[in-house]
């Protein structure tokens, strides 16, 4: 099958769910941002399903892991795999496209379209990816209802609280039924009662969806929510023994 | 038991007295609460009991003991399996993981291998406390709140010493 894709929603719920070969792999990333090294050596590795925290001090390189993985930064050296594709021998194009098709990103911060109501947000990448727009709006209606924030859909970003803007931006992320959500910082902006919602809502849904999720978080209570983790010191990845 | 592996810890940088034992477990971890001597004797008692050591050679002179002790094959491996578990999580375990991270560079061991061994058994605890939670009332969820922000402080605490690892490897070799 063609990554590039988008993935029938039959084939939605046959994630192997941590069994069988990694869905992504890095091995022997290497990049150097000016004369300060972020990663030196990381490997990583994921299953579908799976939900993994990428934990480690501040300016450890576990921003950087995860653009590398999402094929929005190129290493210096390494390779990353997905689906047993190299995504560096791809065209800027072909990467492209397969973020589009395939991952889903929610990020800290400023992700919203603030021209774009929060349904017209969380509609955009199906838009995108061909959808109708009356069958993309259902959908994105559907996932704001998911996500209890069916009230904000005709609101724009800056009419709206930041929990519930996180919110919005998790619902635009899974609307597409990405095999890997890219979650980075997810729960910073917010309170401790908001982050726990968004952190409760973005699990189950990625759960239910067989979406693996590649968490990165320097909060504990966070990375609670994952199956494993795995820390990056000095921009190396490493698993914890008793987390194998 | 504590007390047994960190005199057997001390053990391992060469044979010592008992009151040699005494005078560096104070110096070490002893701040608040100084061993009494009849402690290191009975521990001492115990572990040559157990063959986790034997005595090197005994002096003659003053005083309830002199004999000289050496750590046992068996005891190095005691105190191996000792560094290696993790401690169960609760709070206020800090002292009992400083004393594993002090023995762990004292002896060459991996004192970052026991945090990040430490760090997962909490996170393990965590993710079941979490999984509790989400199927839990308000009851169910205070409770598990109250436990997690005291692993989460444990987990502060855990961070904090890492990042001072080498920092305290040299305050120790001076």
């Amino acid at each position: 099958m063609n990554p590039m894709t988008p993935t029938a929603p039959s084939a939605q719920g046959a994630h192997p769910g941590g069994n069988g070969a990694p869905l992504l792999s890095a091995a022997g990333l290497h990049k150097t941002y000016g004369a300060t090294p972020a990663l030196a050596g990381a490997d990583f590795e994921i299953r579908g399903g799976e939900i993994v925290a990428v934990m480690g001090p501040s300016g450890s390189g576990k921003s950087t892991l995860l653009h590398c993985l999402a094929g929005i930064v190129s290493p210096d050296a390494g390779t990353v795999h997905y689906q047993g594709l190299e995504l560096s021998a791809l065209s800027d194009a072909r990467r492209s496209a397969l973020r589009r098709s395939d991952f889903g990103f929610v990020f800290q911060f400023g992700q919203l379209v603030p021209e774009l109501t929060c349904l017209e947000n969380v509609a955009l990448p199906l838009r995108l990816a061909g959808t109708r727009r009356k069958d993309a709006e259902a959908r994105a209606a559907e996932w704001l209802e998911r996500l209890e924030v069916a009230d904000i859909a005709t609101k724009r970003p800056g009419e709206v609280s930041g929990g519930q803007g996180q919110r919005a931006a998790i619902a635009r992320a899974l609307a597409p039924r990405p095999r890997v959500v890219f979650a980075d910082e997810p729960t910073g902006a917010l309170d401790s009662l908001n982050g726990e919602r968004a952190m409760q809502l973005l699990t189950a849904a990625a759960r239910d969806t067989g979406a693996a999720v590649v968490l990165v978080t320097h909060e504990v209570r966070v990375a609670a929510y994952s199956d494993r983790e795995v820390v990056v010191r000095d921009g190396r990845a490493t698993t914890p023994a008793a987390a194998l | 038991m504590t007390i047994g592996h960190t005199l057997l810890g001390l053990l391992e940088s060469g044979p010592r007295h008992g009151y040699d034992l005494k005078r560096a477990f104070d110096e070490r971890f002893g701040h608040d609460r100084p061993l009494h001597y009849g402690q290191v004797y009975a521990t001492m008692a115990r572990l040559l009991k157990n063959g986790m050591v034997e005595v090197e050679g005994i002096e003659a002179g003053e005083g309830p003991d002199r004999k000289r002790y050496a750590i046992t094959d068996a005891g190095i491996t005691d105190v191996e399996q000792w560094l290696a578990q993790p401690e169960k999580p609760e709070p206020y375990l800090q002292s009992a993981l400083y004393t594993k991270v002090v023995v762990a560079l004292l002896t060459g061991r991996s004192a970052q291998h026991i945090l990040d061994t430490q760090r997962s058994e909490h996170l393990r605890l965590m993710r079941e406390l979490t999984r509790r939670k989400a199927g839990g009332d308000l009851s169910d969820q205070l409770i598990c709140d109250h436990a997690l922000f005291h692993l989460e402080a444990d987990m502060r605490w855990l961070e904090l010493t890492a990042a001072r690892i080498d920092q305290l490897a040299e305050e120790l070799t001076r």
